[in-house]
């Protein structure tokens, strides 16, 4: 309590002093973190945003903030026996979560390693060409795992990456001050920084967000998979598990005996990356033959 | 009667800084020199920033593989710098060994000017500066007790406080010419000496509890730190000291150096044994986490941008140790001198990019991205340090004439030439 109001006498003093142009911005950087906002307080950053976005793009966004759903906890399994390496996840997971295209960021990494090895050290990162899978070869789809124990939340000096009761680990984009400490700390390689602005064309942009999701970022802060929380949350499959040409990714509810994800841990073999460091993944590879 | 007291202390204020305008503004003209050389490069690392400012981190040279790079290094390396204040401390008060004590203020100026370095690299580093506040407690969200950067942002500020009080103090019992209040200050003093080690353990324990970094998860990493930076610090405060006494009435005794350079080689002694351990243990082993260390000695699968530097250091370092462990070379001043170059270039680089860039290579996911600082970058970097030396320089100009007793209190103010005067008047 004390807080807000130091925040909001600050607020207003700012404010005040504020050109009436600037109002909207002091207004966002004097913004609360995403958990100490209140209803009216992230309305009001809601549509900020909106506005910001549509004078950027173009378009009506629709920045939702659905809250984590009781008795939920998403869970992911990646058939390494099926996946050939086409990436497709990686690009729909851009088209989906409006990662930016000038630079590049991809969330999802592919990775190709000579059957008979799992040593990532020896993996090839960039393959191209020619058809997949590659004889000889598998390959292995890595990203965010969404740990148990995440490392990333641990580390971050704001408490601006957390992890919801749902399982799923978020960034507060506007409150992450980005330090890249989460990115020393993850193992998975999971977290991206926007190095400089983000650059997205206005007809690739799906205005269909989440706060905590795929709303555009700015310059300056970190991101990350976050299980497509805008469609997930919802109901949805992750735009990863629809791409999926040939059904390697599976996704539900760990916590429903009968969802398919706890089916794959109950009857095949799985294993998680790294479990030596006990971060715990809600992230399952196994092999289906 | 308060209001008096009042009147009296703005009368003082006044009084004090008028003469340190004078003090600053007086000089030879290498001081001149000096600190237009440094103002220049000052100059071109604000026009970088300006630029770094608009475009963001894509100019330099980090990647989400290699995410710290040249200002992170910087920043530890002067941690250790900082925090090798306490080496003057040590046995100025704890065993009252004269020669050192006069120049004790000297290392505690030093260790703040090298905190606020530290910060500027810090600040430099992050990708949305202007949300600083979000660390702040009560204000911001600090995830304390769990993020060792907290940590380090409380470590660092207190470090920074307590010795720019404890040398407030110090100066102005001298400025005031009164006795020294040592039941008021010992504690100060002493609770700095553990604060010191603190600031390099936890800077340490920054890059020491990472799971995902093999290179950095190691127990000896702590006693690395603070076994090099007992190195360089020293090293860094006998150039200081020399160029202090050349440039100034300041005697400090070759003695006083002389000790130093002895404590300068054991540290060495025990980094380079420390280094060992961790070598050995690595390359014993032979599992996959000895990639870092191998990239960083010999290079890895044909890359090896960092094979050449690190070289260097081990070179310097241990030719360093050699120069300060035989005392006919500890006890000549080019030998010394050259070691003490030595020292610091080689913990610079051992500690800095030697440290930070290794921890990324390979990547958590095998990928080898190898960084090399970018244009813009280094001018920053360079920049930084050189506002550092001004502060330093700025800073010493003022307070050894008052451990000199030149300037005090009851020090009339020197008349000026006509033309200065006005300036006089106008800093006023």
């Amino acid at each position: 309590m004390d807080r807000r109001n130091f925040i909001k006498g600050a607020a207003s003093t700012l404010a005040a002093l504020a050109l009436a142009g600037c109002n909207e911005q002091v207004e966002e950087y004097l913004q609360q973190h995403f958990v100490e906002m209140s209803k009216e307080e992230l309305d009001e950053a809601r549509e900020r945003l909106k506005k910001k976005y549509r004078q950027k793009f173009g378009v009506d966004f629709k920045i939702g903030a659905e809250p984590a759903l009781p008795e939920v906890l998403f869970s992911y399994g990646l058939d390494l026996s099926r996946c050939i390496g086409c990436r497709r996840c990686v690009y729909a997971c851009v088209q989906e979560n409006n990662q930016s295209r000038k630079p590049q960021i991809q969330w999802i990494r592919v990775v190709r390693m000579e059957n008979g090895s799992m040593d990532l050290e020896e993996s090839d990162h960039y393959y191209e060409g020619g058809m997949v899978p590659k004889e000889g070869y598998y390959t292995m789809p890595i990203q965010c795992q969404q740990c148990e124990n995440p490392p990333c939340v641990k580390v971050c000096p704001t408490k601006a990456t957390w992890q919801e009761p749902d399982g799923i680990v978020v960034v507060d984009y506007n409150w992450c001050i980005g330090c890249r400490y989460c990115m020393a700390a993850c193992p998975y390689w999971a977290r991206r920084f926007n190095f400089s602005e983000p650059h997205i064309p206005k007809e690739e942009i799906n205005p269909n967000t989440h706060y905590l999701g795929n709303r555009p970022r700015m310059r300056g802060v970190v991101e990350k998979c976050t299980f497509c929380i805008q469609r997930t949350r919802k109901g949805r499959y992750p735009a990863c598990v629809e791409a999926c040409p040939v059904g390697a990714r599976k996704f539900g509810n760990i916590l429903d005996p009968d969802s398919e994800i706890s089916k794959v841990i109950e009857t095949k073999r799985v294993f998680r990356l790294k479990s030596e460091l006990n971060t715990q993944p809600k992230f399952y590879y196994f092999f289906s033959i | 009667m308060q209001k008096e007291y009042v009147a009296d202390f703005f009368a003082q204020l006044r009084h004090f800084l008028s003469q340190a305008a004078q003090r600053l503004i007086k000089g030879p003209p290498i001081y001149y020199g000096w600190l237009s050389f440094l103002l220049l490069i000052v100059g071109a690392g604000v026009y970088a920033y300006t630029y770094q400012f608009e475009q963001g981190l894509n100019i330099t040279g980090m990647t989400d593989q290699v995410s710290w790079g040249l200002y992170i290094s910087n920043f530890t390396f002067l941690v250790g710098v900082a925090a090798a204040a306490v080496l003057l401390i040590i046995p100025a008060y704890v065993y009252n060994f004269g020669p050192i004590k006069e120049i004790t203020i000297l290392g505690e100026i030093l260790a703040v000017c090298a905190i606020l370095m530290c910060m500027m690299f810090v600040t430099l580093d992050l990708g949305r500066p202007e949300r600083m506040w979000h660390l702040m407690p009560i204000i911001g969200r600090p995830n304390f007790p769990s993020s060792i950067l907290d940590w380090d942002v409380l470590v660092l500020n207190g470090y920074l406080y307590l010795n720019l009080f404890v040398s407030i103090y110090l100066l102005s019992t001298m400025y005031f010419k009164r006795k020294v209040n040592y039941r008021l200050i010992l504690p100060f003093i002493f609770l700095s000496i553990p604060w010191a080690v603190s600031i390099h353990t936890v800077t340490a324990y920054l890059y020491n509890g990472l799971g995902a970094r093999p290179f950095w998860n190691s127990a000896i990493l702590a006693p690395r730190f603070l076994a090099s930076a007992f190195c360089s610090g020293p090293a860094l405060c006998i150039i200081i000291f020399q160029v202090v006494r050349k440039f100034t009435n300041f005697n400090v005794s070759d003695k006083a150096i002389f000790k130093i350079g002895e404590m300068i080689c054991i540290a060495m002694g025990i980094n380079l044994l420390l280094l060992g351990a961790e070598v050995f243990k690595e390359l014993y082993t032979d599992s996959v986490h000895k990639a870092p260390i191998v990239y960083l000695f010999v290079g890895l699968h044909g890359h090896d941008s960092l094979v050449k530097w690190i070289w260097t250091a081990m070179a310097f370092n241990i030719t360093s140790f050699f120069l300060f462990l035989i005392p006919k070379t500890r006890k000549k001043y080019i030998t010394l001198n050259i070691a003490c170059v030595l020292i610091v270039v080689g913990v610079w680089i051992e500690k800095g990019m030697g440290l930070v860039i290794p921890g990324f290579i390979p990547s958590p996911l095998g990928e080898i991205w190898e960084y090399s600082p970018r244009l813009y970058e280094s001018m920053i970097t360079v920049g930084v340090w050189a506002l550092g030396m001004i502060l330093y320089t700025l800073a010493l100009k003022i307070a050894i004439p008052i451990e000199l007793g030149e300037m005090h209190m009851l020090e009339k103010e020197t008349p000026l030439p006509d033309d200065e005067a006005i300036n006089v008047e106008y800093f006023n």
